[in-house]
């Protein structure tokens, strides 16, 4: 199997897997961060969502090929302490019921305040259309990447 | 109902001292006592044999006061992991700050109904967290009471720390263990709720921290040494089993391990247990082994295997057919039956009958059917995301022939249930793929598996008929035709059952080998939608006000006559008059289109409004003012996300949800042909509750159902069409407003 060169975190890893494996199941089964979590492999939920040079994208749907010479961030590196503005909006409103998709909301949410510091609730509401939360915590999470954006500011 | 009751247990509850644990008391009181009218034996106290694991606890307290709260019951997202905890913490009478909550393992012999199901944790945990706090405080507070030689009754408390009349003060750290020596009492005081310092206030969840930053806590997040993942290959149509298989290329696939079958184990079980017969496939199934979950997944996908039908594939097209003709047809059970609906309808000036139907639902968790097993010589290890542990541990001890007390069941936090892990076939598959292997294994589902293999909301179809007769309604008769089974007993005396004279419900079914069995809110997460959309197209026939007519009805129910009636129908009104007042009904702009429901089930009575507007000639669900009475609201702020999450699943739910079968196979297995509510869609919801002091009831069911209902209706007054059929998306004709009012 071919060799990687990935940087996780701030952290290079090299790791050991067939070409085709999806990012999300080298970060959750070979590099133990499961933060990032599997909800549809297709790229249709958020779930796993990660920062690839700070873009938000779908690992699920990502191979390693396309993600070497980048930086990844996974929820476990956006913060060292829980401290990220998105973080602690989140904890602020507590936005979770299950808490599944929270990882790839706030993954989402962040990546997005980082390009639109200032936005609109419709921006909100286009920007997090994406990511799927079964248990409906929307209101919450608008909610919260409201009093992010201001507190990044 | 009483909130301040103080109750006798049927058993004298026992205490723990453990230096295993650090020091500390442990304190345990079966939980539902009241409940549960069978005295369990006493037991001995003996100090010296006891371990961590054979703890009848809720409470542990460390010598430093550090105090753990154990929740027993399975947290899917209901929010019961913050909220069973807060209860015991308030009349403990410590800090809720200071408070560590640990998630308990299974322990059927000391905590009971370890259940996530039908809204009832907070309900019947009530009394017995209550006391469980409260007996506790009372020992601490004795022990100290004695070290100073004066009265209990001198000594207050506060925040865990105990004061004596001289103004001395002992924590509770520095008593717990003489007090864990003294006799358990009988009777406690419980607080007055006007004293709770704890409930009513917001809590957050307690495992905010490590969801915000990713922490292992979900079943797909576990791992153990040694383990390998498994996936599943099953039936890919309901009503087939396996013939033959090919797994050569998946043997010669990176990680794959080995690849074999299981059933054998199932078949046995159902054999000698039939009665989960309808929730798991007898076909032997394929077992990907693999080093990774991507190998499994992969290897999976490269089983050629050889399917024949063993029963009749079916298809919605049919279904559809037998569900009318259930409906048109006389093979049904009388539910209840008040009066004579005969003569009412044969007596009556008009009659209105109308049919509405609903599709199957997947539950679509978010976090996948996945479980953990180890089945070895000395234990059967288990651990994962289930909803029913100690119904899911007595059946893999009955497969498996082992002793009950052979089965550790961990439960982890659990990425959405909404009844799907009601029923647990991944456990019983984990246990048999392990039994085989003799590894630590993890079943995962793909999402494709989990959509296409699941113990679906079944459809159904209501007719409602009822009978005016001098501008009453004399007459109702509800019939409900679904496929597998009916609605369970309560739900016929449900609003507006006792408000008509002649009054009958009457339930059929067909047996399909489709599986079916609880989906959030069962039965009525499509009762209420059409239940209420009839009482407003009613109240349009007979030209009255559409709340008037509901508090008229309401005003005929004697529940202190008849005791089979389930609402209150005073406080049934109280929400129905705050939910006008709150959402301004009948008195909002010209462009604001509303729809009312008042709806009563999993013991809460709720009142919705929905606030519809035109956008580029489409209604378009603005918001939705939810009134609630739960009775005292233990955590406002998981209260809200419940009620916020139930109504807009609602929503979604009537608006998109479908999952439609062709020669028994399910046509969608993932969320780009599964349509669910997402941001855009999602509208405000502003809540308000009834504050009283009556004994809590769930939440995580309740505001589900009324909002399909509520939505319909506001389309009705929007476009003029009614809606008798969901998804509402699947008739977009219907929701059109008509190009004259457009213009207009």
């Amino acid at each position: 199997m071919p060799t990687y060169q990935i940087k996780v975190n701030g952290v290079s890893q090299t790791v050991d897997v067939s070409e085709d494996t999806p990012v999300l199941w080298v970060l959750r089964d070979h590099l133990d961060l499961v933060g990032t979590k599997y909800g549809c492999g297709i790229g249709q939920c958020g779930s796993c969502t990660i920062h690839v040079d700070g873009t938000a994208m779908r690992s699920c749907s990502l191979t390693l090929s396309q993600i070497e010479g980048k930086e990844i961030t996974t929820i476990e590196g956006l913060s060292e302490d829980g401290s990220h503005p998105v973080q602690q909006a989140w904890k602020e409103v507590d936005v979770p019921q299950c808490g599944y998709c929270q990882a790839g909301q706030i993954m989402t949410a962040s990546a997005f305040l980082e390009q639109n510091p200032s936005p609109t609730e419709d921006d909100v509401r286009n920007a997090m259309h994406g990511n799927v939360c079964r248990c409906a915590s929307y209101t919450r999470i608008r909610k919260a990447v409201m009093i992010a954006s201001e507190n990044m500011e | 109902m009483s909130t301040n009751s103080s109750k006798k247990l049927s058993r004298r509850a026992f205490i723990r001292n453990s230096s295993l644990a650090g020091g500390g008391m442990i304190i345990g009181f079966n939980l539902l006592n009241s409940c549960k009218p069978k005295v369990v034996a006493e037991k001995a106290i003996d100090l010296a044999s006891l371990d961590y694991s054979d703890f009848n606890a809720f409470i542990k307290i460390a010598k430093n006061g550090a105090v753990t709260i154990f929740s027993p019951n399975p947290e899917i997202g209901q929010g019961v992991k913050t909220s069973m905890p807060m209860i015991i913490a308030e009349e403990l009478d410590v800090a809720w700050k200071n408070v560590h909550v640990v998630q308990g393992v299974l322990d059927t012999e000391n905590y009971q109904r370890q259940v996530a199901g039908g809204s009832q944790s907070i309900r019947f945990g009530w009394d017995a967290l209550r006391q469980t706090g409260a007996k506790a405080k009372h020992m601490l507070v004795s022990a100290a009471a004695a070290r100073w030689g004066v009265d209990p009754s001198e000594c207050t408390v506060s925040e865990g720390v105990i004061t004596n009349a001289a103004g001395e003060t002992l924590g509770y750290g520095d008593v717990v263990e003489e007090a864990a020596l003294l006799e358990v009492p009988e009777e406690v005081t419980l607080k007055d709720p006007k004293d709770y310092k704890i409930m009513g206030k917001d809590a957050s969840n307690v495992d905010i921290d490590e969801i915000v930053t990713g922490k292992p806590l979900f079943g797909l997040d576990y791992k153990a040494d040694g383990m390998v993942y498994a996936c599943v290959l099953r039936p890919p149509s309901f009503g087939q089993k396996l013939v033959s298989y090919d797994d050569a290329e998946a043997r010669a696939m990176p990680g794959v391990i080995d690849v074999v079958t299981i059933g054998e184990k199932v078949r046995g079980l159902l054999a000698e247990d039939p009665s989960f017969g309808s929730k798991i496939s007898s076909s032997d199934k394929v077992v990907v082994i693999a080093k990774s979950t991507w190998q499994a997944m992969k290897g999976k996908e490269a089983i050629k295997a050889v399917w024949e039908e063993e029963s009749k594939v079916e298809s919605t097209e049919e279904h559809d057919k037998i569900l009318n003709d259930l409906l048109d047809g006389n093979k049904f059970n009388t539910m209840r039956s008040d009066g004579n609906i005969k003569k009412a309808f044969a007596e009556a000036d008009e009659i209105l009958e109308r049919t509405y139907e609903s599709p199957f639902l997947p539950h679509n968790c978010m976090e996948p059917m996945n479980f953990y097993a180890d089945v070895t010589d000395e234990k059967v290890h288990l651990v994962g995301p289930i909803q029913t542990p100690a119904w899911k541990a007595g059946l893999v001890s009955k497969m498996l022939g082992r002793e009950e007390k052979d089965i550790y069941l961990e439960m982890t936090r659990q990425g959405g249930g909404f009844g799907r892990r009601l029923y647990g076939d991944f456990v019983i598959e984990a246990a048999e793929i392990s039994d085989k292997i003799k590894k630590p294994v993890k079943v995962v589902y793909s999402r494709e598996d989990d959509m296409e293999d699941g113990i679906y909301r079944m459809a159904l179809k209501y007719r409602i008929k009822a009978g005016i007769k001098d501008g009453k309604i004399t007459a109702y008769h509800l019939k409900e035709a679904a496929i597998n089974d009916n609605m369970y007993g309560l739900i016929p005396n449900f609003f507006p059952a006792g408000a008509i004279e002649n009054y009958q419900v009457d339930a059929a079914s067909y047996d399909s080998n489709i599986t079916t069995g609880a989906w959030r809110a069962p039965y009525t997460n499509f009762l209420a939608c059409a239940e209420q959309s009839f009482f407003d197209e009613l109240a349009e026939l007979m030209e009255v006000d559409k709340i008037q007519m509901r508090l008229d009805l309401l005003d005929k129910v004697k529940p202190e006559e008849d005791e089979r009636i389930q609402y209150s129908p005073d406080r049934m009104k109280d929400v129905i008059k705050m939910a006008v007042e709150k959402s301004g009904w009948g008195n909002k702009p010209s462009n604001v289109y509303q729809g009312f429901v008042n709806y009563y089930c999993h013991n809460t009575h709720v009142a919705e409004v929905a606030d519809v507007e035109i956008e580029n000639g489409e209604p378009v669900v603005k918001k939705i003012t939810c009134v609630v009475d739960c009775g005292i609201v233990v955590n406002p702020l998981g209260a809200l996300n419940q009620i916020e999450g139930g109504v807009i699943d609602g929503v979604g739910h009537s608006m998109y949800g479908e999952l439609a079968f062709k020669n028994g196979k399910p046509m969608a297995n993932n969320f780009d042909k599964y349509r669910l509510i997402r941001m855009k869609e999602a509208p405000v919801v502003e809540t308000y509750f009834i504050e009283n002091t009556l004994s809590p009831t769930g939440l995580g069911e309740p505001t589900l159902p009324p909002a399909g209902g509520a939505i319909a209706n506001a389309f009705k007054a929007a476009t003029g069409n009614r809606l008798y059929k969901q998804p509402f998306i699947k008739t977009p004709e219907l929701l059109k407003v008509p190009a004259k009012e457009i213009i207009g």
